[in-house]
């Protein structure tokens, strides 16, 4: 990539994205594009192999790596609306692939993985004009996105970029949603329990929307609103720059 | 020794969960402690540099620590120290009330020790009529109602004042009602200064055992440290065999972030370099010294290249602070000596796998843990090679208990996952069914149930992004829908 930006890019979308929040995918899609960049979107992607590897069934976790790997065949950045989903397949595949016979590719792809705001920021460095009217928000911050990856404010930046846009601080920004994966079934309670405060902590933003840059704490945080009849609104941080740069 | 039950660690925790005091005492408590560890490190690079130093230290001293427990061993009786060793906890108990019983002993005064917590000694001295009295504030208060410390530095933080005013009024005898702060400390002292006076022995814990000199290093805050080792004619100390450092300079930084991460402090008010019994023409000190040197597991955990770094922790509790599960049920819902984030990979790896499956599992792997670490335990990463081990027979592993929390059910429904997954036509029909029929699904399914106890049932789009890419390609453009 020598440094020049990138003209052409891959595009994975990851399962929630998929099946939950596929305007959230499309949007990523298209604020690559309107960034100059060709996206190729491969078929027969599913999932990156993240639950059963946590659960410590990595036979079958590499079982799915290995056919998601091989969608991604040329030297092009694979970008991915998640910051969880990006740490697994940038962090956790070498972890996974150590001593297997695929190593090297699998860490070669891993090299080209990003999660969506980093590329956009740090890669692309995208500048954004808003179009919306004024809305205050706040942000969560997830995990992995974070402490795996090493995600450093980008959407943050990418947000103050917007000028109609207010970004409330959310307290105990760092601290988990209580999503966690197959945690929120395997602990319900306690999983319960950090979701509610999340969402107590969010709604006291006073903000109208929050937003992530991962699916998983999305469909989380949304759930539990929904279920004390919030007015509080989640949304994939992907479809928020969207609707906001870009008339319909 | 302990019994082959599967403990709950759900259940216990649905039931702190549903304890207000409990929670709000926790959640002030950890948010206090997380502020005032941020307060000591302004600077992120000084941190890192400081993590970095520690982190070395504590890989080398265990690269060489056979090595440097014979030197220790070496220097420590050359000091006057006698050194035993215990292979299991029953031993280290055994010695230490053979040690007693030589000396004819009947009390013992205790400053905080988590190994001698993770040996029950208290309750094995108990049965050998022999006082073993807490000394530490926090393990004093937890003394008096017969509990288990709930956090390794601050065993009684579970508690809030007012609930220690009631307990001492009526556990202390002619205490009268307060809630003053200081009036309560100064009921404690009272009772414990006339022990330290009173006691046949003295026991404490060790924080580094430095090999060059022979020297015990125990840091503390109360001077009940001080007094426990220091008035008794009798200092028995105890230690798990990781805690050895080569030399005297690997020490400052270590004390330097372990009190910061702990309590957020600067320096502790007392810090205690104990090198043998009274010598000749010295006015204080005892007139013995022991060393009950403890494995319990250590060296199996040793022998693991990976799960090694379990043994750097040198026992801040940081990531008890930061850890938003143990924040909501605090520590007793582990019922497990070493709660919190390094419970859940010290306890697993002691007590086997299979039986505390339940601890490997109650992490969301959120990584607060890791992130705080003073020795940058990669406490996320040992969870999940943990439930690697509970659940599969690796070969070369050594992990206690190995493979024995696998289930016909969770192999079966692993195994259709990567079928389901490794197969991307069928992920497209399952895709098609979901996106058609997903709503469908009844919110009490299993599964889906523990998901909709707080929270709606998440509905799938009616078309899956892969769908709609697909028509797109299939029109020719790049506009979407």
């Amino acid at each position: 990539m020598n440094g020049s930006k990138p003209k052409k890019v891959y595009f994975y979308g990851t399962c929630l994205v998929d099946l939950f929040f596929p305007d959230a995918g499309m949007a990523g899609i298209q604020l690559l594009r309107a960034a100059g960049v060709e996206v190729v979107f491969p078929q027969g992607q599913t999932c990156c192999g993240q639950p059963a590897y946590n659960c410590g069934y990595w036979e079958e976790a590499r079982d799915v790596a290995r056919t998601q790997v091989a969608l991604f065949p040329e030297d092009l950045p694979v970008i991915l609306p998640s910051g969880s989903c990006a740490g697994m397949m940038k962090v956790h595949y070498p972890e996974l692939f150590h001593g297997q016979p695929d190593e090297a590719q699998v860490r070669a792809f891993s090299g080209r993985v990003y999660e969506l705001t980093q590329f956009l920021v740090q890669v692309l460095g995208v500048k954004l004009t808003d179009l919306g009217e004024p809305v205050k928000v706040t942000w969560h911050s997830s995990c992995h996105a974070v402490r795996d990856l090493g995600l450093k404010g980008e959407p943050q930046s990418l947000i103050g970029q917007l000028a109609n846009v207010e970004l409330a601080p959310l307290a105990r920004t760092h601290e988990c949603c209580g999503f966690g994966g197959t945690f929120s079934v395997r602990q319900p309670e306690i999983s319960g329990a950090m979701s509610c405060d999340k969402a107590a902590d969010a709604e006291a933003t006073g903000a109208s929307v929050l937003l992530s840059t991962d699916g998983g704490c999305l469909m989380n945080v949304n759930g539990t609103l929904e279920a004390k009849g919030s007015a509080l609104k989640v949304q994939h941080i992907a479809e928020f720059l969207w609707e906001r740069t870009h008339a319909r | 020794m302990h019994a082959e039950l599967e403990v709950h660690f759900r259940d216990s925790a649905a039931k702190a969960l549903l304890d207000p005091q409990l929670r709000a005492n926790f959640r002030r408590a950890m948010d206090g402690l997380m502020a005032k560890r941020k307060a000591q490190f302004p600077d992120p690079a000084d941190l890192q540099d400081l993590r970095d130093l520690s982190t070395a230290i504590r890989s080398r001293s265990l690269l060489n620590l056979p090595d440097l427990l014979e030197q220790f061993e070496a220097n420590c009786t050359k000091n006057g120290i006698r050194v035993h060793w215990a292979e299991t906890c029953e031993e280290a108990n055994e010695l230490i009330l053979g040690i007693l019983q030589s000396k004819g002993a009947k009390t013992l005064v205790k400053g905080k020790s988590m190994v001698s917590e993770e040996m029950h000694l208290n309750a094995f001295l108990e049965q050998h009529g022999i006082e073993a009295l807490e000394s530490d504030l926090g393990e004093y208060i937890i003394q008096l109602d017969g509990e288990t410390p709930s956090h390794i530095i601050m065993p009684a933080i579970h508690k809030n004042k007012d609930q220690i005013a009631r307990q001492f009024s009526q556990k202390i005898k002619d205490a009268k009602y307060t809630e003053d702060v200081d009036e309560l400390t100064a009921m404690a002292r009272k009772v414990l200064r006339q022990k330290f006076l009173d006691a046949d022995a003295g026991l404490s814990g060790v924080n580094f055992a430095v090999a060059e000199t022979g020297t015990l290093c125990l840091v503390e805050n109360e001077g009940n440290g001080r007094m426990s080792t220091h008035v008794p004619p009798l200092h028995i100390a105890v230690m798990g065999l990781e805690k050895v450092v080569a030399r005297l300079e690997d020490v400052a930084p270590l004390y330097a972030i372990l009190t910061r991460s702990a309590t957020g402090q600067a320096v502790s008010t007392y810090f205690n370099l104990i090198t043998g019994p009274r010598g000749t023409g010295e006015k204080d000190g005892p007139q013995d010294v022991h060393l009950v040197i403890l494995d319990n597991g250590r060296s199996r955990i040793y022998a693991d290249p990976q799960l090694r770094a379990t043994l750097r922790c040198i026992r801040c509790g940081a990531c008890m602070n930061h850890c938003p599960v143990y924040t909501r049920v605090g520590g007793h819902a582990y019922e497990a000596v070493y709660p919190g984030p390094i419970g859940k990979i010290l306890t697993p790896q002691m007590e086997g796998v299979g039986v505390r499956h339940d601890l490997i599992h109650g992490s969301s792997l959120c990584g607060a843990c890791g992130e705080v670490c003073p020795v940058e335990i990669p406490i996320p990463e040992i969870l999940v090679r943990l439930r690697r081990e509970a659940t599969h027979t690796d070969a070369g592993s050594q992990v206690a208990g190995k493979g024995t929390g696998r289930t016909r059910t969770e192999d079966w429904a692993w195994r259709l996952w990567a079928g389901l997954l490794k197969r991307p036509r069928l992920y497209r029909l399952a895709a098609w069914f979901a996106t058609r029929f997903g709503k469908a699904l009844p919110a009490g399914a299993p599964l889906i149930q523990n998901w909709t106890r707080t929270r709606t049932k998440p509905v799938p789009a009616r078309r899956s992004l892969q769908e709609r890419m697909r028509s797109e390609a299939q029109s020719g453009g790049t506009r979407h829908d």
